[in-house]
């Protein structure tokens, strides 16, 4: 998979955010590296959502931090509304941040146990906003009301309070505050109960609408990220797979590891065909000494000497829908 | 089919008494499971499905917990056994599969000898026989070099592969009971459709009686025979797992049903999400659990907890006073849409997104969508 190449982004003056050439690496013992984001190129237009899957490890979560600059990547550019946060300086970054919003996967750690509600959502105006003290209480309370909750009962609660659905709608309601152009959702329902999950899900898609948000949504759950985005990225091991609109590409798998992810969905559904084949296609390799060539061929069922040999690159196979594989499972366009 | 009868759980309720009061974890839960038949038990955290499982396991341990009721496995009443006869069962005749291997292999002992423990323990065989053992099951779930992986550290392994000796570990005595909690959640979705398919096949080599606990209805769509559907301790559906599908019975299973997302649904398609959050356990609603949350709730649903009855002859229970499909509950929705109940409303926009308001004529009986 796997590959690098660009000819999946649009024109650079219609996105919002643009992340090129993201590479990402941490030091591992024995001065090895874990190449956590190998070359990552992506694009997100204004008002649109962003769906990033792909397995535990494959650097998903390390994108998504890169865009806020924690940690600063190893090298590649992120322009965010025109500014290249890449070259800004660790308190240059800090104001862009307020337009960087992110929430996380357990809603409970996220969230100070020894503050009050009122005091967590409020933290962001109180070290940025122009706002007194009543003005503050006035947007916090609305901001509560407009997560769902009753700003009466909930502000002077603490965190233990509250069941994991109702901490991920306050972590959503400090996130936004500040009133920011773009919410970064790092698996924001995997710790929650599926009844609830569909409640923090519509919530998102309400005020994604309300004010105009832009979201990059992080899942492993294919059910979930097709339900939300505008666009889907396949990652896999730091790389990217396949970028496609969802409807598109669920239906239209050109990467045989997305095919290969479709295929290991546990359907609701007893009618689906379970293939019993899958069986043991392997698991992932480390991404301290990832393959040569294509990084998904160790698993991949198409694999040549070509792609041990030679990095896919991203190339259109129909209108935008982008693969990086030399074997592509659908016809290539032209 | 028609196999003789394994496990039979009559009447099973669990308490832990803790300082906040009484926590009704499990509340009088009755089911039977015929040899070689696999049973999926479903519901979300708090459900009491873990709770269920290890209390017919006795594996609750502690001074505050209370486990009253019977679970005859083979004639034999588990819950009036002796610890010492129990742990003579434990891995040999009944044996678990737990949700995280990390916690559930030792991280100091070598796989191979994780899995030749209980052989071992329980069966006279020497040490080299026991190896040997250890390295067909190694091979059996599918370990690649098992030979070079028998003797390394749990930490050596990745998640799949640790659940994979769990499994080898639990099948080494060959029990004919295997109760598997989660046996999936901790692991990627392409590992997981792997260990759904290693138990599906190993479940129905042996002939092996299984019982599979999940939150995720997914897990069990076309895996198990039968689905119990749990909610705040007690069982409210029960059927075969494509019954349960296909002609939902209780309310809180549609409503479950309709809030997942699906891949066969197109993109940006709104989800019908349950209002509200379960019950605590400690403070449950008079009459039947899920009446706050409950899109057809009448005013008998606060009053009396409505028992799991049989519906026709298949063997499908349901323990509502309003079924979803019957003419009752068609009625009670319509007189909650018109007194504008806000989880009634909920669900009518969700489904009727396309139809004008107030005709939900066939809204409730639509099933799953």
């Amino acid at each position: 998979m796997a590959g690098s190449g660009k000819a999946h982004l649009r024109p650079a003056d219609e996105v919002l955010i643009q992340v090129e050439d993201l590479v990402v690496e941490f030091p591992a013992a024995k001065k090895r590296t874990v190449k956590a984001v190998s070359g990552i190129s992506l694009d997100v237009k204004a008002g649109e959502t962003l769906g990033l899957v792909g397995e535990s490890g494959c650097g998903k979560s390390t994108v998504a931090r890169s865009l806020i600059q924690l940690p600063p990547p190893k090298s590649g550019s992120v322009v965010v509304n025109g500014v290249e946060l890449t070259d800004l300086s660790e308190q240059g970054v800090r104001p862009h941040r307020t337009q960087l919003q992110m929430i996380f996967q357990d809603p409970i750690s996220s969230l100070n146990p020894r503050r009050r509600v009122a005091d967590i959502v409020a933290e962001p105006l109180r070290v940025w906003g122009p706002h007194g003290e009543e003005e503050q209480i006035e947007i916090v309370d609305r901001m509560l009301h407009a997560v769902g909750l009753d700003p009466e009962v909930a502000r002077d609660k603490r965190p233990h309070e509250f069941s994991g659905g109702q901490c991920q709608r306050i972590s959503i309601a400090r996130s936004l505050v500040l009133g920011p152009k773009v919410l970064i959702c790092d698996e924001p329902v995997s710790a929650l109960d599926v009844s609830v999950q569909a409640q923090i899900l519509n919530l998102l898609r309400d005020l994604k609408a309300e004010y105009g948000l832009t979201l990059v949504f992080i899942a492993h759950d294919l059910a979930v990220v097709k339900n939300v985005s505008d666009l889907v990225a396949v990652m896999y091991l730091g790389k990217l797979c396949e970028v496609a609109e969802p409807d598109d590409l669920y239906a239209n798998a050109a990467h045989p590891y997305t095919s290969l992810l479709l295929e290991s969905i546990p359907e609701p559904d007893p009618a689906a065909i379970i293939d019993e084949t899958v069986d043991l296609v392997g698991e992932v390799p480390s991404s301290i000494d990832p393959p040569s060539g294509c990084r998904f061929r160790t698993r991949c069922s198409h694999a040549t000497e070509k792609c041990a040999n030679e990095e896919p690159q991203m190339r259109e196979v129909s209108a935008g829908h982008h693969v990086a594989c030399h074997h592509p499972l659908v016809a290539v366009a032209g | 089919m028609g196999g003789s009868e394994i496990l039979r759980v009559e009447d099973l309720h669990t308490s832990f008494f803790l300082p906040i009061g009484e926590l009704q974890a499990v509340r009088g839960v009755s089911f039977s499971l015929k040899r070689g038949r696999s049973l999926g038990i479903v519901g979300e955290s708090g459900s009491g499905k873990t709770v269920l499982a290890r209390s017919i396991m006795c594996l609750n341990l502690g001074s505050n917990v209370k486990t009253s009721g019977s679970a005859f496995f083979d004639g034999r009443d588990l819950l009036a056994l002796s610890r010492r006869e129990m742990r003579r069962l434990w891995g040999t005749e009944i044996a678990m599969i737990f949700q995280d291997p990390m916690t559930s292999l030792n991280p100091m002992v070598k796989i191979g000898r994780q899995v030749i423990e209980h052989l071992r323990q329980h069966k006279n065989v020497n040490r080299r026989e026991a190896k040997q053992t250890a390295l067909d099951l190694l091979n059996e779930v599918r370990i690649p070099e098992a030979e070079s992986r028998i003797d390394r550290l749990p930490h050596e392994l990745s998640g799949g592969m640790r659940q994979r000796v769990s499994i080898a570990s639990a099948l080494a005595c060959e029990p004919s009971l295997l109760f598997a909690d989660e046996p999936t959640t901790a692991l990627d979705v392409t590992v997981q459709h792997q260990i759904l398919n290693l138990l599906s096949r190993e479940q129905r080599q042996r002939n092996m009686t299984m019982v599979m606990v999940t939150h995720d209805l997914g897990v069990i769509a076309g895996r198990t025979d039968d689905t119990l559907v749990m909610y705040a301790g007690k069982v409210v559906e029960q059927a075969s797992t494509d019954e349960i599908f296909e002609k939902t019975q209780h309310p809180y299973t549609e409503a479950l049903m309709r809030s997942i997302p699906r891949t066969s649904q197109a993109s940006h398609t709104p989800l019908a999400a349950i209002t509200g959050r379960p019950p605590v356990a400690t403070h449950l609603p008079a009459g039947c659990a899920f009446s706050l949350r409950c899109p057809y709730v009448q005013p008998k649903c606060h009053e009396e907890d409505p028992p799991l009855v049989s519906i026709g002859t298949s063997g499908h229970k349901s323990a509502c006073w309003y079924p979803v499909g019957s003419d009752a509950n068609r009625e009670a929705f319509e007189r909650n849409l018109s007194d504008r109940l806000p989880q009634t409303l909920a669900v009518a926009e969700s489904l009727g997104a396309d139809q004008s308001p107030g005709i939900p004529a066939d809204l409730p009986d639509g099933g799953i969508a």
